[in-house]
């Protein structure tokens, strides 16, 4: 797998609190990394860090495959959490100096702009002053000077934020697109449906420590509990008994003639042995397995270390 | 550099284009213009001679009035009452009334006008019947006024300052004064117009939230000098277009309404005299015979003063000062959410800069003073109290070590405010104390 950014062992002490402890991620490249976390977990450190806004204590940052250097900054675009516009500058004026500021020319800006304003329908803005344009718009602007570059790497912390459904969904597929063009995307965000539906990767920080890492497949499969939603034509007889001891039903109601079960197969037990037991007394609607949801691994697994960490702390 | 080159650029261009900043840039020079302008007219006014009748009942005064260029002056031998009804015909612009009193000295003489008398006029009669009456005065007890006015003295003060070299140098205390007082005073307005607008201008990136998405492109330094280099540039051309305004308006003005150019020469004469004046030279009340050899005084102690010196070290006080008080305030300014936060760490920073303006009003009189001196090296009180001192002729020794102590107070304000500044300026919500500001600065 080949690695876009890479951080190891990153550690940031502030005057009062350790913000980061050894943290490391491998982000690959042309994927959507989920950075994950409760509030004041060290997230906002870390992206400050990778932005080069701050300086970690100790530890080492590569882009590339190289250190990481100054000049990076003109291949990262950032969208924080904390954004806003100058209120009093037009539209287009500001784009464009943002824009030269992140190392592109006036002309290549004001030709990249005019496309973008385009794509969202906000040409007519062009003129207007920030404080003229609604909140979403305000948003739209944003997003566009984050990507204005054509960066290699782009954080987004919570993009969502501020807009209605439908440019959620318009904002989506234009994540999506920049992922299929070849960016690499760190996305930060408390919104789980949207790191179920959009990253490839996720890393978990809790308490200034990386909890969680991996690809989201693989980490569902390691919170998986190994159970298995079934619908079937009614049994007469009790499932329980038929099945015996190498599963456990954990769930079992019959609805209007069909029967709804959720069953757990014991460890080192196939999944196939509970379609063997099944089939010869009723007839199989559907079989699903249940994963865990991104939400639930991040309430577990910030549960888990915050029990762990509790008696050592008093 | 090139960012710095364009957080510069929108600096001064958004701050330019601003319909307050036109306004004022405009307002300005008219206010300026205008002043000038209603002098003039005075001095035209002035120009116009006005008859006043006199109607003496006592027959003591009537003919010690004598005309002056503005003023004539006729004797009615007519009763007050009649006087009266002449009064706005014939050219009359005021009829003076002394009535006769029992010990020839009145308290009470009247002037009647149609309109409120001119303060020239009223001012020159006042004099004329003062000293009519100190001299009769004297004469009743018995001295002679001739006498009196032999032993009047005027004296002109020259200061010659002897170098080391043993060379003369001929100087005038006032215009001392005046140069230092004005150049102290410019030093300070500029550094609290513009000073306070940096602050403004860190806060107001830290309100609209867009400080993260700009130091994500540069580093918190260069947008802390680009903006402090910005606004310096602003408020020059404000200045610059102040002068160069006001100067054409009053040119045009005394082209097109001053008549001729011989008239506008003698106006331009009358206004060099007026300024002269203004610079408080010690010939005010001179005679007009002695009007042109005090010019030449006055043009003789402006050449006695080293504008050369003067100019470089105006420009290098006035620089450095606005670049160590903007760094301050940029502090400040990064350190708090709004404007009303600012309050608790302004005081400690303008409380240099306004003690060292009103000083200067009593170390003017005393500028080789230890006092003087120690001020005028302190980086926080120097831009103004140096400027007070130099035209006054200060040792190089002092100078150097100022402006030596004025680039390290640069250096040392600038490292301070930078650390304030790229850690305040990510801190929301939060009250900051000093104690605060000091983990910062220790921060690394």
């Amino acid at each position: 797998m080949n690695a876009l950014f890479e951080a190891q062992n990153i550690t940031k002490q502030f005057a009062g609190h350790k913000a980061l402890d050894s943290v490391s991620i491998i982000i690959s490249k042309q994927s959507i990394f989920g950075l994950l976390g409760p509030n004041g977990a060290g997230k906002t450190t870390l992206i400050r860090i990778i932005n080069q806004i701050l300086a970690p204590d100790s530890g080492n940052l590569f882009f590339n495959n190289q250190k990481l250097k100054p000049d990076d900054i003109y291949k990262i675009g950032y969208l924080p959490e904390e954004r806003g516009l100058y209120k009093k500058m037009k539209v287009g004026e500001q784009a464009v100096y943002l824009a030269q500021l992140k190392g592109l020319t006036k002309q290549d800006a004001i030709k990249k702009l005019r496309i973008w304003f385009e794509k969202f329908e906000i040409q007519p803005w062009w003129n207007k002053r920030i404080e003229e344009l609604s909140k979403g718009m305000q948003q739209k602007v944003q997003f566009i000077v984050t990507v204005i570059h054509e960066p290699e790497l782009l954080i987004f912390d919570e993009p969502f934020s501020g807009f209605d459904p439908i440019n959620v969904n318009l904002l989506k597929d234009e994540i999506l697109d920049l992922k299929t063009k070849g960016a690499t995307i760190i996305f930060s965000t408390h919104n789980m449906a949207s790191v179920e539906e959009l990253c490839d990767q996720i890393a978990l920080i809790n308490k200034s420590k990386k909890i969680l890492e991996g690809k989201v497949v693989d980490i569902k499969n390691n919170y998986k509990s190994n159970t298995f939603e079934i619908t079937c034509d009614e049994v007469k007889k009790d499932i329980g008994q038929v099945l015996g001891k190498k599963f456990e039903v954990i769930e079992n109601i019959q609805v209007d003639g069909y029967l709804k079960a959720k069953i757990r197969i014991r460890k080192g037990v196939d999944q196939n042995k509970l379609l063997e037991e099944l089939i010869p007394i009723c007839t199989i609607r559907s079989f699903n397995e249940i994963l865990p949801s991104v939400n639930d691994i991040f309430i577990s697994a910030v549960n888990e270390t915050n029990k762990k960490n509790q008696p050592a702390n008093e | 550099m090139n960012k710095i080159r364009l957080i510069i650029l929108r600096e001064y261009l958004t701050r330019v284009k601003k319909k307050s900043f036109i306004i004022m840039t405009i307002l300005g020079p008219l206010l300026i213009a205008g002043i000038i302008i209603i002098r003039f007219y005075i001095a035209q006014m002035e120009g116009e001679t006005r008859l006043v009748g006199i109607v003496d009942e006592s027959g003591l005064y009537a003919d010690k009035f004598q005309n002056t260029d503005n003023i004539n002056f006729r004797i009615l031998n007519v009763d007050i009452e009649s006087a009266k009804k002449i009064l706005g015909n014939e050219g009359f612009y005021a009829i003076l009334h002394i009535p006769k009193t029992e010990l020839s000295m009145p308290q009470s003489a009247v002037v009647y006008s149609d309109k409120q008398p001119n303060i020239v006029v009223t001012g020159y009669i006042r004099n004329t019947l003062r000293k009519e009456i100190e001299n009769l005065k004297l004469q009743a007890s018995g001295i002679d006024p001739d006498v009196l006015a032999s032993i009047k003295t005027s004296v002109n003060l020259f200061t010659v300052k002897i170098k080391e070299s043993g060379e003369e140098k001929e100087g005038s205390t006032e215009l001392s004064m005046i140069v230092g007082l004005f150049s102290g005073i410019f030093i300070y307005f500029f550094i609290f117009m513009y000073g306070t607008q940096v602050m403004r201008g860190v806060i107001e990136e830290k309100t609209s939230r867009i400080i993260e998405v700009i130091i994500s492109s540069v580093k918190p330094f260069q947008l802390l000098i680009g903006k402090i280099i910005g606004l310096a540039m602003v408020g020059l051309t404000q200045f610059a277009i102040w002068i160069i305004l006001s100067f054409s308006i009053v040119t045009i003005f005394l082209y097109s309404f001053a008549g001729d150019i011989e008239d506008y020469n003698s106006s331009q004469f009358k206004i060099q005299n007026k300024s002269i004046e203004m610079l408080g030279t010690p010939e005010i009340n001179a005679p007009s015979a002695d009007v042109n050899e005090s010019v030449i005084a006055v043009y003789d102690s402006i050449k006695s003063i080293n504008f050369g010196v003067i100019i470089m070290s105006f420009l290098f006080f006035f620089i450095s000062g606005y670049l160590i008080y903007s760094a301050l305030f940029a502090a400040i300014g990064s350190a708090s959410d709004v404007e009303t936060d600012t309050q608790q760490f302004i005081l400690p920073i303008t409380l240099p800069l306004i003690f060292s303006m009103v000083i200067s009003f009593f170390l003017i009189e005393n500028p080789d003073g230890q006092a003087a001196f120690w001020l005028s090296i302190f980086p926080l009180t120097s831009p103004v109290v140096m400027m007070i001192r130099i035209p006054f002729g200060v040792p190089y020794f002092d100078l150097y070590l100022s402006m030596a102590l004025m680039v390290l107070g640069f250096l040392g304000a600038t490292w301070l405010a930078a650390k304030i500044y790229r850690t305040g300026i990510l801190m929301y919500g939060k009250k900051i104390t000093y104690k605060e500001l000091w983990k910062w600065i220790r921060y690394n």
